[in-house]
């Protein structure tokens, strides 16, 4: 359930998300250094990282190429394109000017469907280099303000970014959440960038306003610093919460840019609409435009690979699960649909697969597909509990596989015949009396107790929807 | 005053086939330089660095490539000097400023690398105005150039050392930059023959740029054939400049072979006035010889022409407030300490930079503002824009346009030095090719008032080089 069920008064949240994404490329956007996170401190450097005086930029092909990926996977229009200049002084920025997209991006008009229907509009993905990477010695919470020292790490100048803008199309928090992760997983599946939040490969600015349905948008911030997927939420409640407030107690909202603060829950202002900078944009005169052929989009387009929202609703229909189903979308989003639908080829259930995968599938094992097609079959033959078949499951898991049939034999599993079972249940009802009392008077959980009895009793080869059944039964 | 600095030289492609035939050595040819250098150098000062030691072992090497039965390459044993602007490995490279004291590049420009596969020989690195602004040379933090014609009065500019040392036999040849004339003003201003080639012609990569959508880089030689060698030389793609040329060029030292019958030479009609009376003269007797080589000379417009100074001054201005932005005395170059770093950053570049330099940064700045970029940077683009069109319509008509280089001959030192409006006028015919990007060249053609040297400007469209040096060579031959 979603904090913002709880929003005060008939408030309606607006949001667009601004999410940059380092391209995985061997090289940098504009030089032949690597673009390789986590190298000793300026050592992936040249005369172009560095701006020296009469370096010029070469585009890499692959950074375009891995662009091209982003915007034909946002169902964007790919197009001729230019860069330009944004000028600002930043000690990280050593050209004082970084080379952007500006009026003529790559992509543009495109979209992204959330699991949950929602369609949330792409404005344009464009290409844009890096800054290098501050870190203030000295003041509190790392921030420049109050250091003593800065220091400038350039490995990550010129590293090859793609910034996806969305259209203010998000309406909670819980879809800002559900977008981000998705753009995340779209992002892993074709390849473009390895998108860690938290080594800040994948980073997401959010444009929050409130207004009320059917009036103008209200003046927005923008929220920069949001650092996981579990911030994107809080930060935009917060932000959202401190507007309605502001509103609501006659004041009005100021164009800003905020920065959240993870520690202690709250946004707090950075710039204002009065101190921006002027960017000065102009066409950089370093560059040529970039006019991908058709050919290339096309070759684009025909290898991308199946996106997270059709392997989905490929894995919904084959195993009857909902396609926004917490085993669908886990099973997706950890790659591992292909193989539960390999179970199905192979003779087995899908259905069973994808909570056997789902629940115990988290580390990768290699387990081959027929072997798990194998265990599926037992449980709703009757041969084998769900228990025991759980049993076996871990035993194949930590086998990299093996035949279920034996394992199961070995172990001792087989079938009951239900008056052994009559027997065992009239056991326990025996043996703790307090607890059939508790059960017949209602409570439920005293069950759990007789079934556990039972299944002690039989080593674990009841079927416990069975002794449940029994015992319902006997009550009366 | 006004006697020629010296006997006409050999050119540089006989140096060359001298040098690799054994006829001569490197040695002996660089010595005769030096020996120049040492007469006159104090008094004109044409270079910031002259690199005696470096160019002897040079000059040895290629003797010994030679000696070993190898080729050292078409330039073989040639002296050039290099304006201060161009990066060379492990040599101050100072754009005759302040703020890049005592900087040496990590790396060479392309044309360096270019040059020494050639065989040639680096002397020194050449004054200029300080990040190439200026016309006269007055502007180098480092003190002026003198004109070898005559010292009182300036070389032109900005490449002003670099013409200076090929008029006073300093070097066979030299390479400048050209933004909006520095390599064809200073030439006509010191009797030698100077090219901008088409925008991508030759690499960039390695010059500190200016101006980068004008930028280029072309030669300062003694003779049109001299010029075409050097051209075929550093001519050419370089996978490292984004805006170089993709396509090979053809052979300009064979394009000099044919004459000029039937070639279409234009005369702007609408010219902007103002080339003195001598000048205007020799412009005259250019077309006279042209005419008597078999051209046919046709009048045509080219009305944008007149608004090239203005969109110059703020398009140029504009790229150089964002190339020099970078100038914080934070990874190399002049730092002027002070009490925190936003102070550092401000003392730096109060002391570092010139006060052209500095104006242009503010005229930049401004007309890319917010608030007036369309009524000053947008609409420049335009004009630069109709420059290119009027120019392409002008040469369905004719294949070479003749101008003015400069509107006057040498001035004296400080002549322009309190309006800098008088000395932005100097570039007044030379600006609108850089903004349409096309070729242009200024080739000596004789001597006006007080006997001293006019340029004649020879243009020509897009990669029309082969066609512009047919006519620049015919010039050149009408006075032999």
């Amino acid at each position: 359930m979603s904090a913002y069920d709880g929003l005060p008064g008939d408030w309606e949240l607006v949001v667009g998300l601004e999410v940059h994404v380092e391209l995985a490329t061997t090289t940098k956007l504009f030089s032949a250094s690597p673009n390789r996170f986590g190298d000793e401190p300026n050592t992936n450097i040249d005369p172009v990282t560095l701006g020296l005086p009469g370096a010029l930029p070469v585009l890499n092909e692959q950074a375009v190429e891995l662009a091209m990926r982003v915007g034909a996977a946002l169902n964007c229009t790919i197009q001729a394109c230019t860069f330009h200049r944004k000028n600002y002084f930043y000690p990280d920025m050593p050209k004082a000017y970084q080379v952007t997209q500006y009026d003529q991006p790559l992509n543009v008009d495109g979209h992204l469907d959330l699991p949950n229907g929602v369609r949330v509009g792409i404005e344009r993905a464009h290409m844009e280099e890096d800054a290098g990477k501050s870190t203030h010695i000295g003041g509190s919470g790392g921030r420049v303000h109050g250091a003593t020292a800065s220091l400038i790490d350039l490995n990550r100048a010129g590293v090859p970014l793609v910034e996806i803008v969305s259209r203010p199309d998000i309406r909670s928090a819980d879809d800002a959440r559900a977008y981000v992760s998705e753009l995340r997983s779209i992002l892993l599946a074709v390849g473009a960038s390895d998108a860690k939040m938290e080594e800040g490969s994948m980073r997401v600015d959010a444009n929050v306003s409130v207004h009320k349905p059917g009036t103008p948008f209200g003046t927005r911030c923008e929220i920069k610093n949001v650092n996981s997927v579990r911030s994107v939420g809080r930060a935009i409640e917060y932000e959202a919460r401190r507007q309605i407030d502001l509103i609501e107690s006659g004041d009005v909202v100021r164009q800003q840019t905020r920065h959240w603060d993870e520690g202690d829950g709250r946004t707090h202002t950075l710039r204002t609409k009065e101190d921006a900078d002027d960017y000065r944009y102009f066409l950089e005169p370093d560059l040529v435009p970039l006019v991908p052929s058709q050919e290339w989009i096309d070759r684009v387009h025909a290898a991308l690979p199946m996106l997270p929202a059709a392997r989905r609703a490929r894995l919904a229909e084959a195993s009857g699960q909902a396609a926004d189903s917490e085993a669908v979308t886990s099973v997706v989003e950890r790659g591992q649909d292909d193989f539960v639908l390999a179970v199905g080829q192979a003779g087995g259930s899908v259905a069973r697969a994808l909570v056997y995968v789902k629940e115990a599938f988290a580390e990768s094992p290699q387990v081959p597909a027929a072997d798990l097609a194998a265990l599926t079959l037992l449980e709703p033959a009757g041969t084998l509990t769900a228990t025991q078949a759980k049993a076996v499951l871990a035993e194949l898991v930590a086998n990299n596989g093996g035949d279920a049939a034996a394992i199961a034999a070995a172990k001792g599993f087989e079938a009951m015949d239900n008056s052994a079972l009559e027997g065992f249940v009239q056991d326990a009802i025996a043996a703790d009396p307090d607890a059939w009392q508790k059960f017949c008077g209602g409570d439920g959980k005293a069950m759990g107790a007789l079934v556990g009895l039972v299944m002690k009793a039989s080593k674990g080869k009841a079927d416990g929807k069975l002794v449940t059944a029994l015992l319902n039964q006997k009550k009366g | 005053m006004a006697a020629p600095a010296r006997a006409t030289p050999p050119t540089a492609a006989a140096v060359a086939a001298a040098v690799r035939s054994g006829a001569t050595t490197a040695a002996q040819v660089l010595e005769q330089h030096l020996a120049a250098i040492a007469g006159r150098e104090p008094e004109i000062h044409a270079f910031n660095l002259v690199l005696t030691e470096q160019a002897r072992e040079r000059a040895a090497a290629i003797d010994a490539t030679v000696a070993a039965g190898h080729d050292p390459g078409p330039l073989a044993g040639v002296t050039i000097a290099l304006k201060d602007n161009m990066c060379t490995r492990g040599v101050p490279t100072t754009c005759s400023s302040k703020i890049l004291d005592g900087w040496q590049p990590p790396y060479d420009a392309t044309v360096v690398n270019t040059l020494r596969d050639a065989g040639a020989v680096i002397v020194g690195k050449t004054n200029l105005d300080e990040f190439a602004m200026g016309s006269s040379t007055e502007n180098s933090a480092f003190g002026p150039t003198r004109n070898p014609h005559d010292t009182s009065r300036v070389p032109g500019g900005s490449s002003g050392g670099s013409a200076a040392s090929v008029a006073a036999g300093f070097s066979q040849v030299a390479l400048g930059s050209d933004t909006g004339g520095s390599i064809r003003q200073p030439a006509a201003l010191c009797g030698v023959v100077g090219v901008k080639p088409t925008y991508g012609y030759v690499s960039r990569y390695g010059l500190v740029a200016f101006a980068s959508s004008l930028d280029q880089i072309g030669p300062f030689t003694n003779s049109v054939a001299d010029a075409a060698l050097m051209l075929d030389v550093i001519g050419g793609h370089d996978p490292l400049d984004s805006t170089s040329i993709p396509q090979p060029h053809p052979s300009l030292r064979d394009a000099i072979q044919q004459g000029v019958e039937g070639l279409r030479v234009g005369r702007i009609t609408d010219l902007p006035a103002g080339a003195d009376p001598d000048v205007q003269e020799r412009l005259e007797a250019a077309f006279d010889a042209l005419r008597a080589a078999g051209a046919t000379i046709v009048d045509v417009e080219v009305p944008a022409f007149t608004f090239g100074l203005t969109a110059y001054y703020l398009i140029a201005p504009a790229e150089a407030s964002s190339n020099l932005a970078r100038y914080d005395g934070v990874r190399y170059g002049l730092r002027v300490e002070a009490a925190d770093t936003h102070a550092m950053y401000g003392a730096t570049r109060a002391a570092g930079f010139g006060e052209e330099v500095k104006r242009r940064i503010m005229l930049g700045t401004y007309a890319l503002s917010a608030g007036y970029y369309d009524a000053y940077y947008g609409k420049a683009l335009k004009v630069r824009r109709l420059i290119h069109d009027d120019f392409d319509r002008a040469y369905q008509r004719a294949d070479v346009l003749l101008t003015p280089t400069s509107p006057s001959v040498a001035f004296k030192f400080g002549d322009k030095g309190d309006n800098p409006f008088a000395m932005y006028l100097c570039d007044t015919y030379t600006i609108p090719t850089n903004l349409a990007g096309h070729p242009g060249m200024s080739v000596p053609f004789g001597t006006g008032a007080e006997g001293l040297p006019v340029g004649v400007q020879v243009l020509a469209g897009t990669l029309q080089e082969p066609v512009m040096f047919r006519a620049a060579a015919a010039l050149e031959r009408s006075l032999a």
